[in-house]
């Protein structure tokens, strides 16, 4: 008998095409999966199994009338930032702990139109601020190769949903790396796509010129199926790229002869665990092998790209926050006067690391601090574009690795937050210029997931998808579980 | 009056976009009236998520009050976010345009009896009206409510450069600018609803130039309020900084009932709108072609017209000013002396001015909304021209063309006003004048030869309007002599 939750996207779709199994088995198969587990990893917010259900029986009718779409009946999970109309959108915040939208995400209109079925939220860093998703309202998600180890973040629920097979796959958002890290520390396939290939529609808005929407799934070919689903333009956002959709599951030809794959120097400096070298530097032997042409390249502008990332997303930030008042929705604490009512609501309804940008934020735009700092920052973000710009002058993607080091302990660097945002020193750069990577499972590092980070043009997620396809078929390491998941599962 | 202080005064007026829709969102922005909250969404409501998309027409409509104004136009512009909170801004910053507005440098000239004044334009840009907040009591208790329709209404701000001005200058160029953005069709001119709002700055100049601190004035809904809040803060400031004292720099308002300024009840906060691009919003990107365009669709402006108006009609300036004061009038009487050329531009003016924004004035009715198509009032001056009806007559008939919409010749045929210039018939009618009013055929005959005007005026009398006052008063004349 199959493992109903070992089922990768493409291989449920062949299934569930064939009769083989009805969505409704499928569902109910995560469902059971969920309750066994999410005592233990806490990566979902809210299970909405009845609605799972129901969109399964629809999924399984509109099969039934071949009316049925890529990814319909396939249960998948949603990142607490998507809005879902009906069901609540918390953001990982008390603040939003009871916020209900009255409309859907433009991407959930995707998934919907497609015949997805949406088995829950899933756990993350309040308003996607973390790395390690130690900064939920909702607790700590536990990373399933090692229970006592932070999944990564933002996104650690959805990647540790999809790692643990709670879910086909799911959707998280990434702004400096929070599709990518939690993939590479769960060993999951993690997209983030270019700026303006998916609308932000209903994603609630952290940082707004760095926020994107992109899938993780167990592997690159699913993820080459739901960004196609997901992707194209939207009138209802103006960033949104107006750019056709191309069949990304056609450019997996597994075909990487003679392209030529960019070495960055300053990815493997000082910063990079010993072992995480040791299992990139492997990854891209295999490209080699495969016919790929490795050129070292400099990025120079990338060390400052995280410092400069800490003006500009906070600064967004706080300007994206100040709704939250107490006024229209969410939490809402009585006060002397609006301004006491401000103070209360915002006091008990953030957590630290969002107060602490918002401060930050506030400071960086101050009269007489512009400058200094936003606009500073802005100039570097226009140097680090203009490193990508001239390196994919000569290379056709940039490889390098994910995170600095695997998974870390929970609460080992929660004290100190600059150590936690070092997380993203190699991803950050990325959002900043406004490009795509997607993060491959490269193998462990004692016993851990390391993920492998292919950096692509904009608009060129077909060619670091056929990469991570490639690299994938050759090496299998995105076959491997987690050892937990085969416990519960027996 | 002010003793050696000159007064410095800076503009900014806001103008609500007379849009279908909203700025950001496809919200009706026609809210009045309506019940709280029923023309939102999440855009206009700030709900978490929900993104901006730029109202094209709102630019278009901005553009042209910046071509209009001689402003100079940028080939990009952008938006900006500005960070404040309040319960009536649901996202806790308003999209609005800081360095880089749609137009800056302009000017707009505009007149005072035969001065013409040039008053300069610092710029022009786009943002989103906020909600409106209401302060009231619901069962005994204080309470604030917000009502969201306002919200994001598209909105234009026109701040000028602050220029030695008097009170009834600043008034006059209010008036101007109202007339501008009416003739362009981008704002109602409404001040006393609040679709167009004017805030000033005046700050006083001592007599060796030394500036002093400038007050904000707002709440200013009428010219008349704008003219006396002026003089009063001219009065007022002058008088504290010649008692050697200062003046505080703050927001004041204008109380109608008091007639003076008095301090905002508000908390002064020193704001700090920590402005930054905003991320939701790609720069606005403009075209020579789009300019080019929308110049072509641009009006003549009210003081080019009125000038047209006397170089080419031969009207007064002062009746030249009075029609071009609204677009629908100019347009009115242009259409009506290009019906019947044969009468003279003038005599439209003299009946538009007089007889018809009388009978609007009673009616209390907007000059596009004139009942009497201008062909037909084109009619009705041909027949008191050719002498076919009395001018008084013709009176009456537009009295009745405007309340029933008839055509001047089917009233004059239903009611036989036809002027009567048959010598025989008026031969009777001037005996029987004569008969009648023996004391004055007598004074007449002493030496007072302008009782005549009464006779005549018996005479028109009793034929109801329809005698020829010319004709009767020759026969009168000739029978008295």
């Amino acid at each position: 008998m199959i493992d109903l939750t070992s089922l990768t996207l493409s291989g449920a779709r062949g299934l569930l095409d064939r009769r083989e199994i009805s969505s409704v088995e499928l569902t109910q198969a995560h469902l059971d999966r969920i309750d066994r587990l999410e005592p233990q990893l806490n990566a979902y917010i809210r299970v909405t199994g009845d609605i799972a259900l129901a969109q399964a029986v629809r999924a399984d009718e509109a099969m039934r009338r071949g009316e049925a779409g890529e990814l319909a009946g396939i249960p998948m999970a949603l990142k607490d930032i998507l809005s879902t109309v009906g069901v609540p959108t918390t953001c990982g915040s008390r603040i939003l702990e009871n916020y209900v939208p009255q409309y859907n995400a433009t991407v959930v209109d995707r998934l919907a139109a497609s015949g997805a079925v949406v088995l829950g939220k899933t756990n993350m860093d309040e308003f996607a601020m973390g790395s390690s998703n130690e900064n939920s309202a909702f607790g700590p998600v536990h990373n399933p190769w090692c229970l006592e180890r932070v999944p990564g973040g933002s996104s650690g629920g959805s990647a540790t949903a999809v790692a643990s097979s709670e879910a086909v796959y799911a959707l998280g958002t990434d702004t400096g790396g929070s599709i990518r890290q939690p993939a590479a520390l769960t060993g999951t396939v993690g997209l983030k796509p270019t700026y303006g290939r998916v609308s932000r529609y209903g994603l609630v808005a952290f940082a707004s010129s760095l926020d994107q929407i992109g899938p993780i799934t167990r592997t690159v070919a699913d993820a080459a199926a739901v960004l196609g689903v997901i992707a194209g333009p939207d009138p209802r956002d103006s960033t949104a790229l107006n750019a056709p959709v191309p069949d990304y599951s056609a450019a997996l030809t597994g075909d990487i002869r003679g392209l030529r794959v960019g070495i960055p120097r300053e990815y493997f400096g000082d910063g990079l665990d010993s072992e995480v070298r040791v299992v990139v530097e492997r990854a891209i032997e295999v490209l080699q092998s495969l016919g790929a042409r490795a050129v070292p390249i400099s990025l120079p502008s990338s060390e400052h790209a995280l410092s400069t990332y800490y003006v500009i997303s906070p600064a967004e930030a706080m300007a994206n926050l100040a709704r939250y008042d107490g006024v229209r929705y969410g939490l809402s604490l009585p006060g002397d006067d609006i301004w006491s009512m401000y103070a209360l609501t915002r006091e008990a309804g953030f957590g630290a690391e969002v107060k602490r940008r918002i401060i930050l934020g506030t400071y960086v735009l101050s009269a007489g601090y512009y400058d200094a700092y936003y606009r500073k920052a802005q100039q570097v973000r226009t140097l680090v574009r203009r490193d990508f710009d001239a390196a994919f002058g000569e290379v056709d993607v940039i490889v390098g690795p994910t995170t600095p080091t695997p998974a870390f302990p929970i609460g080992a660097k929660v004290d100190d937050p600059l150590q936690m945002y070092l997380n993203d020193v190699y991803t950050v750069p990325i959002n900043m210029a406004g490009i795509t990577a997607v993060s491959v499972p490269a193998g462990l590092a004692s016993g851990l997931p390391v993920g492998v980070q292919i950096i692509g043009r904009a608009l060129d997620e077909e060619t670091i998808l056929r990469v991570g396809d490639a690299f994938e078929r050759e090496t299998g390491h995105n076959l491997l579980r987690p050892p937990m998941t085969a416990e519960v599962s027996a | 009056m002010n003793g050696p202080y000159v007064p410095v005064v800076g503009l900014e007026v806001h103008a609500q976009l007379l849009t279908a829709s909203k700025m950001f969102c496809g919200c009706s922005s026609r809210y009045s009236g309506a019940p709280p909250d029923t023309h939102c969404c999440a855009v206009c409501a700030g709900m978490p998520g929900a993104l901006p998309v730029v109202n094209a027409r709102a630019v278009e409509l901005g553009l042209l009050t910046a071509l209009a104004l001689h402003c100079t136009v940028p080939r990009a512009s952008k938006f900006d976010r500005k960070n404040y909170s309040y319960p009536d801004l649901p996202k806790g910053y308003q999209i609005s345009q800081y360095d880089d507005p749609i137009g800056r440098g302009g000017f707009l000239d505009y007149r005072i009896g035969d001065r013409v004044i040039r008053w300069g334009i610092t710029r022009v840009h786009l943002e989103e009206d906020t909600g409106k907040t209401t302060h009231t009591d619901v069962d005994g208790r204080e309470v604030s409510l917000v009502d969201y329709n306002r919200s994001g209404v598209p909105l234009m701000e026109i701040v000028t450069d602050p220029e030695m001005r008097m009170p009834e200058e600043a008034r006059e160029f209010v008036s101007a600018l109202r007339q501008v953005l009416m003739y362009l069709g981008v704002n109602d001119g409404d001040l006393q609803a609040g679709s167009m709002r004017v805030d000033v700055n005046i700050s006083l100049t001592g007599p060796n130039g030394e500036r002093n601190p400038k007050v904000e004035v707002k709440n200013l809904n009428s010219l008349r309020a704008l003219e006396r809040s002026l003089a009063y803060e001219i009065e007022r400031q002058g008088r504290l900084l010649a008692g050697g004292e200062t003046v505080e720099q703050e927001t004041r308002g204008w109380s109608e009932k008091e007639e003076k300024t008095v301090p905002q009840r508000t908390k002064e906060y020193a704001h700090d709108y920590r402005y930054f691009p905003e991320p939701d919003l790609p720069p606005l990107v403009i075209r020579q072609a789009d300019l080019d365009r929308l110049t072509g669709t641009m009006p003549e402006m009210p003081m080019t017209r009125s000038g047209r108006f006397v170089s080419q009609y031969g009207l007064t300036p002062f009746h030249a000013q009075v029609l071009t004061r609204e677009r629908p009038l100019a347009d009115y009487f242009e259409r009506a002396a290009a019906a019947d050329r044969s009468v003279p531009p003038r005599i439209y003016a003299n009946w538009i001015t007089g007889d018809l924004m009388r009978l609007l004035g009673e009616e209390q009715r907007a000059a596009e909304e004139i009942p009497i198509p201008p062909e037909n009032l084109a009619e009705l001056l041909s027949l008191i021209e050719t002498g076919e009806i009395s001018g008084s007559a013709g009176k009456q008939v537009l009295d009745e063309m405007f309340t029933s919409g008839q055509a001047a010749h089917a009233i004059v045929e239903r009611r036989q006003l036809r002027q009567v210039a048959d010598s025989a018939a008026l031969d009777t009618l001037t005996d029987e004048v004569l008969a009648a009013n023996p004391g004055m055929v007598d004074q007449y005959r002493k030496g007072k030869t302008n009782v005549i005007q009464a006779l005549v005026g018996q005479a028109m009398k009793s034929s109801q309007g329809r005698a020829n006052p010319q004709v009767v008063r020759d026969l009168l004349e000739r029978k008295l002599n």
